[in-house]
């Protein structure tokens, strides 16, 4: 079934906040082999001029992905859970994220199209502080594979 | 750090086993069976358990972070997952081989890096960019 386009710029409500902590920070760093000392220690965070320790650049997907997968929820858009696969990723950081912070993730579909059988569908997620801080966009173009 | 148009960054070589792909699920909070499971795996039709592109992405970052010496300087950052990593039930696992190229000088002392990513000789990310602050 091909993909409405009139979903195009449809928005969900945002998600609870999802506060992050120095640890979830360093066992993401670690399983990444992020080494630097910015994501594990918290002084030399700040001699590098940050508040706090910061996440490695791709730590976002913790929150944003979950906030994506709303677009799989809607009945509406029909995509199959089954099929799906992650197609392209983007980051836009507009300040690193920190440990403190208290994010709350905002999901808009930016594009949806049918190509070759292929379900493509583009969610945009915004997060952002609770004060409305913008903090990274995270894009996630996800794939569901026609049935062959 | 001197980036000019044509500057490469030092190449990456980093291993990626079963074990690694385990501790990311825990981290990343993606437990999708086929990055752990063999059976499942292959039940989905893919060759093996393969890592999560994510996975792939996060790995391929640090050519760049490691370049600029700032994590924080990585501006945007995008991939699109090509091909999958398969990983190996043995201590060995993959191998991954990150290159990067400065790609253009942008405004505002940015600097556009492309990368290629490769594992068994295959392309695994394609269109891969980074945008950095420069120094």
């Amino acid at each position: 079934m091909a993909l409405d386009r009139a979903l195009v710029g449809r928005s969900y409500p945002p998600s609870a906040v999802y506060e992050v902590g120095r640890a979830k920070i360093a066992e993401f760093a670690a399983a990444v082999g992020a080494t630097d000392p910015v994501h594990h220690d918290v002084e030399a965070a700040r001699a590098a001029g940050h508040a706090d320790v910061v996440a490695p650049p791709t730590f976002a997907i913790v929150v944003s992905l979950e906030a994506a997968f709303v677009v799989l929820a809607d009945d509406e858009v029909g995509l199959d859970y089954s099929r799906v696969v992650h197609g392209e990723q983007r980051f836009t950081h507009h300040r690193p994220i920190r440990a403190g912070d208290r994010l709350v993730a905002t999901t808009t579909i930016d594009a949806a199209r049918t190509v070759a059988g292929n379900d493509l569908l583009t969610a945009r997620v915004e997060l952002a502080t609770e004060d409305g801080e913008a903090v990274c966009t995270a894009t996630s173009m996800l794939v569901a594979r026609g049935a062959a | 750090m001197t980036a000019e148009v044509g500057t490469e960054l030092p190449e990456l070589v980093v291993r990626v086993t079963r074990a690694d792909l385990v501790r990311y699920a825990g981290a990343s909070g993606d437990f999708n069976p086929i990055h752990w499971n063999e059976r499942v795996a292959r039940e989905v039709g893919l060759p093996g358990v393969i890592a999560h592109g994510m996975l792939t992405m996060a790995l391929a970052a640090r050519a760049v972070t490691g370049w600029t010496g700032d994590p924080a300087a990585l501006l945007e950052y995008q991939v699109r997952f090509g091909r999958p990593v398969v990983v190996p039930d043995d201590d060995s696992g993959a191998e991954l081989t990150v290159r990067g190229t400065v790609a253009a000088l942008l405004d505002g002392g940015r600097a556009r890096v492309d990368l290629t990513v490769t594992s068994a000789g295959e392309k695994v990310l394609s269109l891969a960019r980074a945008v950095v602050r420069l120094g």
